[in-house]
């Protein structure tokens, strides 16, 4: 795919927590490029360092995180190239955060100040990075949220009178605000039930469509992303195991662990029975050799518990880590 | 013997709100539920903030209702003797979301088990232990695995199997199980289903709690869906996930993302229900402000819930087929 342009490349990425008794391996040598005008989607089960993962794409790396090897390439509008990995943080703060690429933690729709209206949010980000003065800030909050089909009152309200659904997408409009190459989105909806879930995606989605820009999100609920992502990375125990079109990736997934993710989702109209895995994540203190799912996989050989297999493209754009495709 | 099993009467509970807490709403509101004497799974579902968790707490016992009974085998459960309070405790067991909060965490997870052994069967230490490697193997984990450990030495979805083996051990009647596997990872959440799914076979009853429809759909008999503190529509889990007569359930169904459904998903517009507690003190129908095909008389007045077949919705479009 020729015409693809590439927004952000991650090199070799190797990071983790560095505690005083261990190395917790979360990130453990992941490559990924991702491309403009595109939703991406990082599914995985919990502890399998999907989260690590963005937030060093982040560059927010602070102790006991440490970002041990690979380089990490924003290339963002006007020819602007960033090399993240090397960025101190007080640079990245001032330069590139907002502007290039923004970060909505999990539970973001908590770390709205519950002592400031949210207009005056929107204030604090504007007198930062652009110097307006309050009162204009207002005025451009305003256009702002209207433009995203938000109701005007949220502007006075405090967090606490707003649902959660509707704080969630405060949070998403305000990270969009700069209308930055990137926005990382950490489990954005998991705190919400379905209705609410719905509607922050669809207005996700809307904006993504509008700024043709690109959003990653990190999901572990496998329906959300059959839904919502154009494409995806299917992260087990620090690895990125299967890249590819989501629709390619449901039709016809080719890691082991991936099928088994979708295989034991419930649908409403099946009552086959589904069968879970057997075991447990592994401990990334101590990742098992070879291919980390080989403890766990219906499947493994002998190679398996020796040797790491490599993330290899299997069909066009769909690109698969396992000794059972070579 | 056409003795009911459990049986809930127009369960209602207040909780107060506003200065001094002098204004009152209703959490639970006018909720009847029936558990026969056979083994059946039956789902409550519904949204964070639909009054699912107090009525789990109500039908446990937990906390009294302000209106209304919860009957077990005939006897109200909140004014039980010594004697019958035992064998509630026993025959009906609790299972929670998050299972750290269910154990101490200073306290090793084994002394649980041989306590339950020992003081609801009131068996020996020797017997005990025979039990608790009979619950344990069960729910797929070893004796050697979890003697001897505290809480945070498991997963989220071993102890969670510990609590449910914890449960086993009384040999109840009905469980009720409040989310027990939205903290779960989905490959390990379908074996605690499947669990569920097995012990119903063996003569257990659930009361499963969740707001989770899927799931609901693969393991349920029954299903209650809850709305602002109501029962909005039950009936079998598979006509009332299927067809949704209601349509608070009708929206929450077209809500749930599922692969092969991105194109609908996307597009339909749907309002999201408010958190207002005046949606809760409305006379009328609670859904009407959202609803799409309200009329005046949904406004002004509740409805109860009208027969469609084998389902009951609190519905007024539904008054005439009952």
């Amino acid at each position: 795919m020729k015409n693809m342009s590439i927004v952000l490349k991650c090199l070799n990425v190797k990071g983790g927590y560095e505690l005083s008794e261990a190395y917790i391996d979360a990130v453990s040598n992941v490559s990924l490029e991702l491309r403009t005008n595109e939703i991406f989607g990082i599914a995985g089960e919990s502890g399998c360092g999907k989260s690590t993962f963005i937030k060093t794409i982040y560059g927010y790396i602070e102790p006991p995180l440490i970002l041990k090897d690979g380089t990490i390439e924003l290339y963002g509008r006007n020819g602007k190239t960033f090399n993240i990995s090397s960025l101190s943080l007080g640079y990245l703060r001032k330069n590139v955060w907002w502007k290039y690429i923004s970060y909505i933690p999990q539970n973001a729709m908590n770390v709205l100040n519950p002592t400031m209206r949210i207009r005056d949010h929107f204030a604090e980000i504007y007198k930062e990075h652009m110097g307006l003065k309050k009162r204009d800030s207002y005025t451009r909050a305003q256009e702002y949220i209207e433009s995203f089909g938000l109701p005007n009152e949220v502007l006075s309200a405090f967090p606490h009178q707003l649902s959660g659904g509707m704080r969630q997408r405060v949070v998403i409009a305000l990270s969009l605000l700069f209308e930055p190459d990137i926005v990382l989105a950490d489990e954005p909806t998991s705190a919400l039930d379905v209705i609410n879930q719905r509607v922050s995606l669809v207005f996700l989605r809307k904006a993504q469509r509008k700024l043709k820009n690109t959003i990653v999100v990190v999901s572990h609920d496998m329906g959300v992303q059959s839904v919502l992502t154009d494409r995806m990375g299917i992260m087990y125990a620090g690895k990125i195991v299967e890249i590819g079109e989501t629709q390619t990736i449901f039709e016809n997934p080719l890691h082991p662990y991936t099928k088994m993710l979708i295989k034991s989702l419930p649908r409403l109209g099946d009552k086959t029975r589904r069968v879970g895995a057997k075991g447990q994540p592994p401990d990334l203190r101590n990742p098992p050799p070879g291919c980390r799912f080989h403890p766990r996989c219906p499947y493994s050989k002998p190679i398996c518990r020796k040797e790491e297999p490599t993330l290899l493209e299997a069909e066009q754009g769909h690109y698969v880590s396992c000794w059972l495709m070579e | 013997m056409s003795e009911l099993l459990l049986e809930a009467r127009n369960l209602a509970k207040y909780f107060g709100y506003g200065f001094l807490g002098r204004t009152k709403f209703p959490a639970v509101d006018n909720v009847s539920l029936t558990m026969e004497n056979f083994p059946k799974i039956l789902t409550i579902a519904g949204e964070s903030g639909c009054g699912k968790t107090t009525l789990a707490r109500i039908l446990l016992g937990f906390i009294k209702p302000d209106e209304g009974v919860v009957l077990y085998k005939g006897k109200n459960v909140h004014k039980l003797k010594r004697g019958e309070k035992k064998l509630f405790r026993k025959e009906v067991q609790a299972i929670f979301q998050d299972p750290y909060e269910t154990f101490n965490p200073l306290k090793k997870v084994d002394t649980y088990l041989f306590g339950t052994a020992k003081h609801m069967l009131g068996v020996n230490s020797k017997e005990a232990f025979a039990r608790v490697e009979k619950v344990l193997e069960f729910v797929g984990l070893s004796i050697k695995e979890v003697v001897d450990k505290k809480p945070r030495e498991f997963s989220g979805g071993q102890l969670q199997r510990i609590s449910i083996a914890r449960a086993l051990l009384a040999e109840p009647r009905l469980i009720i199980a409040d989310e027990p596997v939205s903290m779960i990872d989905v490959s390990l959440r379908m074996n605690i289903l499947n669990m569920f799914k097995d012990l119903r076979e063996e003569g257990v009853s659930f009361i499963y709690i969740t707001h989770d429809l899927a799931t609901a759909y693969y393991i349920s008999d029954e299903i209650a869906v809850m709305y602002r503190g109501m029962i909005v529509e039950i009936g079998p889990a598979s006509e009332v996930l299927l067809n949704q007569y209601h349509p608070y359930t009708k929206t929450l169904v077209k809500s749930l993302p599922e692969p092969g459904k991105r194109e609908e998903w996307l597009k339909e517009k749907v309002n999201p229900p408010g958190i207002e507690i005046k949606e809760f003190l409305v006379s009328g129908c609670k859904y009407a402000d959202i609803c799409p095909n309200s009329s005046e008389k949904c406004i002004k007045e509740r409805p109860p819930l009208f027969k469609v077949g084998n389902v009951k919705v609190a519905c007024w479009n539904y008054q005439d087929q009952d």
